[in-house]
Parts: structure tokens; C-alpha cells; sequence
């Protein structure tokens, strides 16, 4: 080789996130930016988890989903209930929230184990030929559908005593638990197990919701993805009609202020880590297989259903988590947050970095929160809501010079893909094709 | 017509195979087998229904009627993803490359299936996955080098000149480990030289491989050499079958190709129709 050995990839990456959240921690402590800007800075960390998540779907898997908005709702209000709880009981006990949502979702995946394990789509198959068979008259076929119906039965209400008997136990469980480690240890394990539960809802709902849409194919996916975050939207305003700490339309209010500028770093670390290992390995380039050619990764044996899939809820799981962050650094949740057009925050962030860049996400979420809050301050008084017109500007701007955003698919330091070691063992067969 | 195709080993069987799209018969009644290790030549002229038929064995299209038997076991209804599982693997006739993507990444994703790591240890990096990983991209390497592409493997797979493109395919459709391997017009485009020399990669890659292969082909001297069994087709259905030998001499085949007066220059100029 000859060459010096080259410093692995992740020691530079690591020593610039380190330096980060250690200049701005150093800042913000001997109060040397304001805490308004504090704010902003963290706000772009969460951004930036969001957008990671959106980048995922869009960016890597190639389906165009309006919906992520709705995803970070979920999550936001998902934690935020549970938090709420630890310091309010708003709903008579400690952790009945976060028992509740715990044990519902595992009464979730455990029905979509059963119908999993229990083949219904040929079942569906069947029925639906029955019905086919029932239509024509024809004595026999309706019969088929008996056994699907009571199956289904079955699953759910085995799921629901699931559900209902997991509840106690993970009560009694976390009251125990959370009672032992004592306060201040057991409200960072709460906080934490309250922005997973936020995740894991919005992954959840993301799954169910990407069974009958991730079907469709780009623009009638954004279409769809778009509605439901208008449903997720309209859900909101009404929430206090079901439940009450909600508020709906009036907006939640003190939900405990617990997002420091270390747990969105740590989070957003969290998060870049995993999708980075997640898009180099099998399953990262199968779900960006699936964005470069649907027929052609079909052919090469990859389940595009099943990677889409995988896209879909790990994206919303991200947003969940940037939800979570979202509603306990601002103390205060309101439905207009989560409308449609804030929901093109992320997207605009994914196509500025670059589509399939997890480094042009990190760098466009901060530089998208330091231009509209910058502009805020470089414009003159009067002027502030000028920014709105000039950093779509600034967009269109980009987009016509530099369509592929700032990075393109292109990464940097450790997001890169690894370097394959080039083989050590010629085999004898090789390059006898040379000469075609 | 030489019934020379009865063959008893056979690891596909194609039986009255038919698709209608709306009122147009694309593929009719066609009935093929291909033997264990063969290398068998699907002609006809465009527009024949070649590619459809293609299409129908791997999944792509459902077929109106008939069945498609693979090693004795019904390909109709099984998803595409399945069917190359199962061991069939294609190219395309226009190349279909993960185009954006390197060369080896290519290879990678086709090795996907056995790739023997989850999705946990390939977040997490624990476990199976770095030696997985290892021996995946050395595999995806030593097809590449089979192939001569060794020394392509960093490059983006678009920037490929168009006879490397062609064998990236080739290599991508080997890492699914198939035992029955489709070529749809993989010498289309090429010169007779070029042509050749790929047909001489295609005997090799089948016999180190082990492979049954089922070749497309418009042009009818290009598989004349190389084919042991050969099937032509026009207008959907099998007007043809034997050794090269019969097929050559065969009238119909002859008129299919070159209209009804002469069939002296067969095989050296087919009319694109």
C-alpha cells in the first residue's frame, strides 16, 4: 500500500458534534447568546430529527409523504400526556398514561402478530371468492367467511384481555420501579420512556396507516399521506372531546419544560447513529433499491412492500421523537403547530440538504432555523415578516441553480458509506470477461 | 417441426400459456421446457411477445391461462420477489440498473436475501453483522471479478460504459444465486464482435455456475451458435422449435422473418419490422 493509515471517519465526525454541543452549552451557560437564541438553537436540533426521519421516507425510500407532520403530532402529544401525568395525575394516578398507551400498543402488535401468524390474506382471498360464489347462487360459499369472522374475533379480543391484563402489571410495575430509583433519576426514565412511547405511537400508526397507502406510488402517496395529517390536524382540535387534558383547540398547557440542550443532542446523536448504520447495511440498501427502481429490486428478490414499510415507521418513529422534544422544550401544545403548512418545514429542510444526504439534513435543519430567526434580526423594524419572502426567494433560488440541494446524495466523514476493503484472494476465475 | 424438444429433465415447464391485454392475445397457448442445464434461444421478431413471456414467468404480468411449472412447482400468483428467491433471476432487455448507485452496491443488494444478518444487528452492528458484512461484500467482489468489473466497483453505476452496464446486469442477476437465469436481448446494441465475445461470457458463466439458462433474442445469428434448444415465436405463439439446424430450415420461421419470397440471407439481416 505505501499509504499512511487514514483516521477512521468517525473520529473527525465525533469531535465536531462533540465540539458543538459543548460551544453552544459554553454559550448559552455564561450567557453569552440570549436564551431566546438558546431556544432557536435547540429547536433547530429537533428540526433536524424530524427531518432525518422525513429524509428516510423521502429521501432514501423515495416515497413522497406529505404527512410527517402528523407523526410529529403523535409523538408530541403522545409524550406530553405521559409527562403530564407524572407531574399533574391528570388521570388519577402517576403512570396510568403511560401504562395505558404501553399496554395498547402492545395489544397492537400483538393482533398484527395473530393475523400474521393466522394467514389472513389468504383468508381474504378465500372470503372474498366466497363471496364471489355467494353472489352467484350457489348453495355453499358463504360459510368460509364464518371461521375468517370468528378468527378475527378472537384475535381481538385476545389482544384486548392482553392489553387490559399488561396495564396493571406495567402499573403496579412502573409505580414500583420509578418509587425505588427516587425522583430526579426517575424522572429522566420517565422522560425517556415518554419520548419513546411518543416514537413507538407514531411508528405504530405509521405501520397501519402504510399498509393500504404505501401501495400507491408517488403523488397519489403525497396526496394520501397528505390527508392524513389533515385528519391528525382536525383530530386535535377536538382531542378535548375525548380527552379532556387535551384541551383541543384551547392548546395543552403545562406540559413539565424537560428538553435541555443535552437531551436533544443526545437524541439527535441517538437518531443519526441508528439511521446511519440502518442506510449502510442490507436493509438500508434495499430501501434505497426500492427508490432507484421498483421492478428492478422486485427482480433481485427485495420485498418492496416489506422495505417501505420499514422506510414508513422508522421515519415516523424519528418524528415521534422530534415531537416529544418539541412539546417539553416549549411547555405548551397548540393544533396550528402541527397544520399542513408547518409540515413543509422538514421537506423544505430534506430538499435544501439534499435528498439521500444525512449530512445535508443536519447542516440545512440548522441553517434553516439560524435564517429565519437571523432574518428576524438583520431586517429592520417593521420588516420582520419580509423573511417569509425572502427565504422562499433564497429557495427558489437553490432550486433553479442546484436542484439535487447543497449535498446532493453526497455525505460527509462517518455518514459516508464505509470503504470496502478491496479483496484480498484474486480467484482464478476472475477477468476472463475482460475483453467484451 | 423436429420434436427434438421432449425433453424428460426439465426445470421449466411452460404449459398453454396465455394473456390476453383487453382483446389483444400478447402470449397464446405457448408451451416451452427447458432442460436441466440447457441453454435454450426464445426467438421471433419485435413485437413477438418474448418479453411478456419473460414478464409471466417471473411474475410481473398474471397469466389468463395456463401454468408455468419451475423445478415441478406453480410460479403463477407468487410475487416477483419470491419467484427469484425460488432461484430464477433475469436482466433486462433495457438495462434496469440501480442507476444512481455504485457498481458494488449493485451486486450488494442482489445478495440481500442470503445475506444472513437482521435489520437489529445492522443497526445495532452487533452480532452477525460485521462478518456478514465482510463476506457479502467479498462475494459481491469476486461476481464483479468473474465479470471483469473489479476494478468499476467504487464507480456509480450510470457512468458505466454500455457493455459494462450490460454485465453489471449479468452480475446482479448471478449474486441472487439462481439455478435458472433469463436474458432478455442482452446483445442488444452491440456489434457482432462484441456479440460474440458475450455469448462465449454467457457459455462460461453456465457452466461455472452450474446454470439453466432461458435466452430473448431478436436476432436470430447471434443464438444460432451458442443454443442448444431453440423456440421462435410471432404474434404470440410458438410457430417453431428444434436444434438451430431445424429452425433455419424451417419455412415459417423463415417467412416470419424475411416475408414470403426469399430466406437465403437468414441470419445475417433480421428487419426490425
Amino acid at each position: 500500500m505505501g499509504k499512511a493509515r487514514r483516521l477512521p471517519t468517525w473520529v473527525p465526525t465525533g469531535v465536531v458534534a462533540i465540539a458543538l454541543f459543548v460551544a453552544v452549552q459554553y454559550l448559552a451557560q455564561s450567557g453569552q447568546i440570549s436564551t431566546y437564541w438558546y431556544r432557536v438553537v435547540q429547536l433547530a436540533g429537533v428540526m433536524a430529527v424530524s427531518a432525518l426521519g422525513l429524509n428516510l421516507i423521502y429521501g432514501f425510500n423515495g416515497q413522497f409523504s406529505l404527512g410527517h407532520i402528523g407523526f410529529y403530532a403523535i409523538g408530541a402529544y403522545g409524550s406530553a400526556l405521559i409527562t403530564k401525568d407524572y407531574v399533574s395525575q391528570w388521570s388519577g394516578g402517576q403512570y396510568l398514561a403511560l401504562s395505558w398507551m404501553m399496554a395498547a400498543q402492545s395489544g397492537v402488535l400483538l393482533l398484527l402478530l395473530i393475523t400474521r401468524v393466522a394467514r389472513f390474506a389468504s383468508w381474504q382471498r378465500r372470503a372474498r371468492e366466497a363471496l364471489d360464489e355467494f353472489l352467484r347462487p350457489s348453495e355453499s360459499g358463504i360459510l368460509v367467511l364464518v371461521p375468517m369472522v370468528l378468527a378475527l374475533a378472537v384475535a381481538v379480543a385476545a389482544a384486548v384481555l392482553a392489553t387490559m391484563l399488561l396495564q396493571r402489571g406495567l402499573d403496579a410495575g412502573l409505580t414500583a420501579l420509578l418509587g425505588v430509583i427516587g425522583e430526579r433519576a426517575g424522572q429522566n426514565v420517565l422522560f425517556v420512556l415518554a419520548l419513546l412511547n411518543g416514537g413507538t405511537m407514531a411508528a405504530l400508526v405509521a405501520y397501519l396507516v402504510g399498509l393500504p397507502l404505501l401501495r400507491l406510488t408517488s403523488d397519489y402517496f403525497g396526496i394520501a399521506t397528505l390527508g392524513f395529517a389533515i385528519m391528525i390536524y382536525t383530530a386535535l382540535q377536538n382531542s378535548d372531546m375525548v380527552i379532556p387534558v387535551m384541551k383541543g383547540a384551547r392548546g395543552m398547557v403545562a406540559i413539565p419544560q424537560w428538553t435541555t440542550w443535552g437531551w436533544v443532542v443526545g437524541v439527535l446523536a441517538v437518531v443519526a447513529v441508528v439511521m446511519r448504520n440502518l442506510v449502510h447495511s442490507t436493509t438500508g440498501r434495499a430501501i434505497v433499491s426500492v427508490r432507484e427502481d421498483e421492478i428492478a429490486a422486485k427482480a433481485m428478490g427485495i420485498d418492496i412492500a416489506q422495505y417501505k414499510a420499514t422506510a414508513f415507521a422508522f421515519g415516523a418513529f424519528f418524528a415521534g421523537l422530534a415531537g416529544g422534544l418539541y412539546a417539553h422544550l416549549m411547555s405548551f401544545l397548540h393544533p396550528s403547530t402541527f397544520n399542513v403548512v408547518k409540515g413543509f418545514d422538514p421537506l423544505i429542510i430534506i430538499v435544501f440538504g439534499g435528498l439521500g444526504s444525512m449530512t445535508g439534513t443536519l447542516v440545512a435543519s440548522a441553517g434553516f432555523a439560524m435564517l429565519i430567526e437571523g432574518l428576524r434580526v438583520l431586517l429592520p423594524q417593521g420588516f420582520e415578516d419580509w423573511r417569509f419572502v425572502l427565504y422562499p426567494l433564497m429557495l427558489l433560488v437553490v432550486m433553479l441553480l442546484r436542484q439535487q440541494g447543497l449535498l446532493g446524495t453526497k455525505e460527509w466523514g462517518w455518514f459516508a458509506a464505509p470503504r470496502p476493503r478491496p479483496r484480498e484472494k484474486p480467484s482464478p476465475e476472475t477477468a476472463v470477461a475482460e475483453e467484451i | 417441426m423436429a420434436e427434438s424438444a421432449t425433453i424428460a429433465e426439465s426445470i421449466l415447464d411452460i404449459r398453454d400459456l396465455t394473456i390476453l391485454f383487453g382483446g389483444l392475445r400478447a402470449v397464446g397457448d405457448f408451451t416451452m421446457s427447458v432442460p436441466f442445464g440447457g441453454l435454450y434461444g426464445l426467438i421471433g421478431p419485435n413485437g413477438a411477445g418474448k418479453t411478456t413471456v419473460f414478464n409471466l414467468i417471473t411474475g410481473v404480468y398474471h397469466p389468463t391461462a395456463g401454468d408455468i411449472l419451475y423445478q415441478g412447482t406453480s410460479l403463477v400468483g407468487v410475487p416477483t420477489h419470491r419467484i427469484t428467491q425460488r432461484g430464477v433471476a433475469r436482466t433486462f432487455q433495457n438495462i434496469r440498473l440501480f442507476q444512481n448507485l455504485t457498481v458494488l452496491d449493485n451486486v450488494r443488494i442482489a445478495l440481500n436475501t442470503s445475506a444472513g444478518y437482521g435489520l437489529l444487528e445492522g443497526v445495532s452492528r452487533l452480532g452477525r453483522f460485521g462478518r456478514a458484512e465482510r463476506h457479502l461484500t467479498e462475494r459481491a467482489q469476486e461476481l464483479l471479478g468473474v465479470l471483469g468489473l473489479e476494478n468499476r466497483q467504487l464507480e456509480t453505476a450510470r457512468n458505466l460504459p454500455y457493455g459494462e452496464q450490460r454485465r453489471l446486469e449479468i452480475a446482479r442477476a448471478l449474486a441472487t444465486e439462481p439455478q435458472l437465469l433469463l436474458l432478455d436481448e442482452p446483445a442488444a446494441g452491440m456489434n457482432p464482435t462484441e456479440s460474440e465475445s458475450l455469448m462465449e461470457l454467457i457459455q462460461f458463466v453456465r457452466e461455472s455456475f452450474h446454470l439453466s439458462i432461458l435466452l430473448i433474442e431478436h436476432q436470430m445469428r447471434v443464438v444460432m451458435g451458442i443454443c442448444e434448444w431453440i423456440t421462435v415465436m410471432d404474434f404470440g405463439q410458438v410457430i417453431a422449435r428444434g436444434t438451430a439446424r431445424d429452425i433455419q430450415n424451417d419455412q415459417r420461421v423463415i417467412e416470419a422473418y424475411l416475408g414470403k419470397r426469399s430466406g437465403k440471407e437468414l441470419g445475417v439481416y433480421a428487419p426490425s419490422s
